[in-house]
């Protein structure tokens, strides 16, 4: 639904600034997100008002007020649910959900799991910082066995839920996984997820620097290895990507983990919305199939 | 008093009861005559009890009625629970090779059918019943080419044989019963109408296909599935994305980010679903973005009785998340309103952006009503209010880039609301408390002189929504200081309008105020008309009077009495009229009819 409008105008990072800037906290890694996404946005030239950045509630998920695109601040854990209704409703919007590790693993698991089998068309961004932030420090569904937080002062004792190989099991189509501290890196895969049709999942470690001491740069730098600079992993076979999703420790892969293209997008599979997005077929009901409607009853 | 005839049909599920009354139904309705029916069943898919009522006339048939004309009891067990019911000019059809009768009262026809006699029972199994429908079609005065008819449709799809054998056995059970029963004192009559014959979630259903409904989601909870059955059935002809979501947290959030981004969404449940939306419906209301839910109550609380009717969850409603918010709440009062209700709700809250809730009940959402096709009207009024999209809405004005207020501060308190993909209004929605452009003032920027202004202007929709509803009136053959005026909220409006022409007819004098919009209440208009009332009685169908204890708070107003019923059963017009000559005589002031009939 490009206008004359956006046809004509070439969009800068200005365009993407948001009305207020992060309440952030100084070197939180959502920053090097949302400048990862702004950059994307810029360098796909996706009009700005047919984007839509869609968030549940935590820190990161303050995201949609800090970028000039349509947005959607929701409730917590309901992001991608929201998100599918927009993009069944409209689906010539590009829709970008954004949200942190409590909100997409923990609260929103429901909607994960389901959204991925369902290939919905969007790209939903983790900033996985291992903690809850916003509620001052405590254990994530990623935090780490042993890791210390208010909730859990003498240690997590709950395994972790593994991201990558969650998304793998329930169907994502696009499964990828970022380092705030790597933005070329991270800005690349956020342009293939918003190209790529269907569910698009970047799990991204953004860390926590004011709850979080396990988790730093510090820790990530040296351990992240990116699966591009490996020319023998192939993103199309799943068994690998699963095997490579289970490492963790002093090697960490970041980049496309898996990627498939032959699964139908929710929208797309539904043929009553051939006819373009619902949004712009305002027409009421032909009178010969509302009499059939009818009709069925006598 | 109206002339109405009664068919009960009890057996165990997956007996068969659903097909012979099917039968009757459409029968009925060809005829041109009103039918009511009511299923009473029990949440189980093979075996347990249930109960079809089917009740006709040639006026409007409003609720099931006190009184069983023909009974067709499809085993021992329905035999024993409801022969001892029946009253004089009635009859009971039944299978004399497995059923044994009871006793039953003086003037009521028994009538064995000799099945294995009559009909190939090794061939078909479900013969008894096919014979009985014939039977009873012979008793009613009804030619037996109607019978034909329909029976060829039925089974049209299994061949032109089956079509054969099925309208053999029906024959031979017309036959018998010509020759071996005595005919009802009362032939049905014939008219020249024709009705559709629907249930209350069909009716809502196809009230969204006529408000514009384009995106319909729900998770299968009883007693609202049809109107996912019909929306999924429907889709693709209706142009409507119909989605099974993984729970009702889900369902009421998919639906709002749809109605966000500018389509009409609508989804169904019952109490429990409702519960899981409650925190979605303050999203839609501190969003501004309209949505409308449609609660069919069953009896709880928490899973409670599946398949059995309530009211009992008004208050639920009422106080559905938390903040204050504006909100629209109507309950409709028939199963042709079911299909009026929706279009209207959906102007309302698409004009006030705001969640709308329609509060059904089982007793209507699986209740079957014969409805003049005339008022299944698709060609309603639709009013999107004050909507920006990409057709309408070219940056101007206040409509600059950058200046665009979503949530601007206006007299009314309604903000024009701009959908995503429009070029220069690019905002963001969101559920913390926001600034009129949009911008959150619950963290960083927190206000208390913005908090107070955005509060008052969401808050001042209240005023403009009592504008648009109506408020109620007073009905009933009495004048407006009868003898008693009956209160209620609906799905009772049937039963209770029964009640009062009974009354009437007994020399009490009695009138009708029924509640179409719960909020708005217009407590005013109510105080207004039941200063001239004599006698109040509030009716409802839950244990601690709900909309007794709602009006009271609204109002400050007392009924003389209540009557409360919460045993999962619907009401029958005796049930009120006995409970209302035991309150007028002084006796009590609270009644609690039993249910007579083992369901």
């Amino acid at each position: 639904m490009a206008t004359a409008l956006a046809a004509t105008k070439h969009l800068v990072m200005a365009d993407l600034k948001g009305k207020v800037d992060p309440d952030w906290c100084p070197g939180c890694g959502d920053f090097g997100v949302l400048a990862a996404v702004q950059k994307a946005l810029v360098e796909l030239q996706v009009p700005n008002h047919e984007v839509v950045t869609i968030s549940g509630i935590g820190c990161s998920s303050n995201f949609p007020g800090y970028i000039n695109t349509y947005g959607m601040h929701t409730l917590h854990g309901r992001a991608l649910a929201v998100a599918t209704g927009v993009k069944l409703a409209n689906h010539d919007l590009t829709v970008v959900v954004t949200g942190g590790d409590g909100d997409g693993f923990g609260i929103g698991g429901n909607h994960f799991v389901h959204t991925m089998r369902r290939n919905v068309d969007l790209l939903y961004i983790v900033m996985d910082n291992q903690i809850y932030g916003l509620t001052t420090g405590q254990t994530s569904p990623t935090s780490r066995v042993g890791m210390k937080t208010k909730s859990m002062p003498f240690g997590n004792i709950e395994a972790p839920v593994n991201p990558i190989s969650l998304a793998l099991a329930a169907g994502a189509t696009f499964i990828a996984r970022g380092f705030s501290g790597e933005q070329k890196h991270l800005t690349e895969l956020i342009k293939q997820g918003i190209q790529h049709k269907g569910f698009s999942f970047l799990d991204v470690f953004s860390p926590c620097v004011t709850y979080n001491h396990d988790n730093t740069y510090q820790w990530f730098r040296p351990r992240v290895k990116k699966l591009e600079d490996d020319s023998a992993y192939d993103p199309a076979n799943w068994v690998a990507a699963m095997e490579k999703s289970l490492l963790w420790g002093e090697e960490i892969p970041i980049g496309k983990f898996f990627e498939r293209t032959d699964v139908p997008t929710l929208h797309g599979a539904e043929p009553v919305l051939n006819a373009g997005p619902l949004v712009h077929n305002a027409a009421p009901i032909p009178p010969e199939v509302s009499r059939a409607f009818i009709e069925e009853l006598m | 008093m109206k002339q109405t005839f009664a068919i009960g049909i009890g057996g165990a599920a997956g007996q068969g009861v659903a097909t012979p009354g099917d039968i009757f139904a459409k029968i009925f309705s060809r005829r041109g005559l009103h039918l009511n029916a009511y299923n009473a069943y029990q949440s189980i898919i093979r075996g347990g009890h249930t109960f079809l009522t089917i009740r006709t006339g040639p006026e409007k048939v409003t609720n099931m009625g006190d009184r069983i004309d023909l009974l067709i009891p499809l085993n021992q067990d329905a035999m024993n629970r409801h022969l001892g019911l029946l009253t004089e000019g009635a009859a009971c059809i039944y299978n004399a090779d497995t059923i044994k009768p009871g006793t039953a009262a003086d003037g009521v026809q028994l009538c064995p059918l000799p099945v294995s006699k009559l009909a190939d029972i090794t061939r078909n199994k479900v013969a008894q019943n096919t014979l009985a429908v014939g039977a009873g079609l012979s008793m009613m005065g009804i030619g037996f080419q109607a019978l034909e008819e329909v029976l060829a449709e039925q089974f049209k799809k299994k061949g032109e044989a089956v079509v054969a054998e099925n309208v053999a056995i029906a024959r031979a059970g017309y036959d018998y019963a010509t020759s071996n029963f005595k005919p009802f004192g009362w032939p049905l009559p014939m008219t020249e109408n024709r009705y559709a014959v629907l249930s209350g979630n069909t009716a809502m259903a196809m009230g969204g296909a006529a408000a514009g409904v384009k995106f319909y989601c729900a998770y299968p909870m009883s007693p609202s599935t049809g109107v996912l059955h019909w929306m999924a059935a429907h889709a693709r002809k209706a142009g409507i994305m119909v989605r099974q979501v993984e729970d009702e947290i889900g369902v009421v959030n998919m639906a709002i980010g749809a109605a966000h981004a500018g389509v009409r969404a609508m989804c169904a449940t019952s109490g429990g679903g409702f519960a899981l939306m409650s925190e979605g419906l303050g999203m839609s209301a501190m969003m501004e973005t309209p949505v409308v839910v449609i609660d069919c109550q069953r009896a709880g609380p928490s899973t409670g009785v599946p398949t059995k009717t309530e009211q009992g969850d008004l208050w639920q409603m009422l106080g559905a998340a938390f903040g204050d918010y504006p909100r629209v709440i109507a309950a409709p009062l028939d199963i042709g309103d079911c299909f009026k209700i929706i279009p209207e709700i959906f102007n309302l809250a698409d004009r006030f952006q705001c969640p709308g809730i329609v509060l059904c009940d089982l007793l209507l959402s699986e209740g079957r009503l014969s409805v003049d096709p005339k008022d299944l009207d698709f060609n309603t009024v639709i009013d999107r209010g004050e909507l920006v999209t990409s057709a309408n809405g070219a940056p101007s004005g206040d409509g600059t880039n950058g200046a665009y207020k979503r949530y601007r501060i206006t007299e009314s308190g309604i903000s024009p609301r701009a959908i995503p993909g429009v070029p220069g209004h690019i905002h963001t929605a969101a559920t913390d408390e926001h600034d009129e452009d949009g911008v959150l003032i619950s963290d960083e920027f927190t206000n208390p002189i913005k908090r107070r202004a955005m509060m008052e202007k969401r808050m001042r929709k209240v005023v403009g929504i009592e504008a648009a509803v109506p408020p109620p009136e007073l009905w009933g053959p009495g004048p407006r200081d009868a003898d008693v005026t009956l209160i209620g909220w609906g799905s009772t409006k049937g039963v209770i309008e029964e009640a009062c022409e009974i009354l009437s007819e007994q020399g009490i004098s009695a009138n009708q105020l029924q509640i179409r919009w719960l909020v708005p209440l217009h407590g005013e208009a109510i105080l207004d008309i039941l200063k001239d009332a004599r006698h109040t009685i509030i009716v409802e169908n839950n244990y601690s009077g709900q909309f007794a204890r709602y009006l009271r708070s609204e109002t400050s107003y007392v009924p003389s009495g209540c009557i409360r019923k919460y045993d999962g059963e619907p009401f029958m017009p005796h049930h009120i009229v006995e409970a209302v000559k035991e309150q007028l005589g002084g006796k009590t002031k609270l009644s609690v009819p039993a249910h007579e009939i083992m369901v």
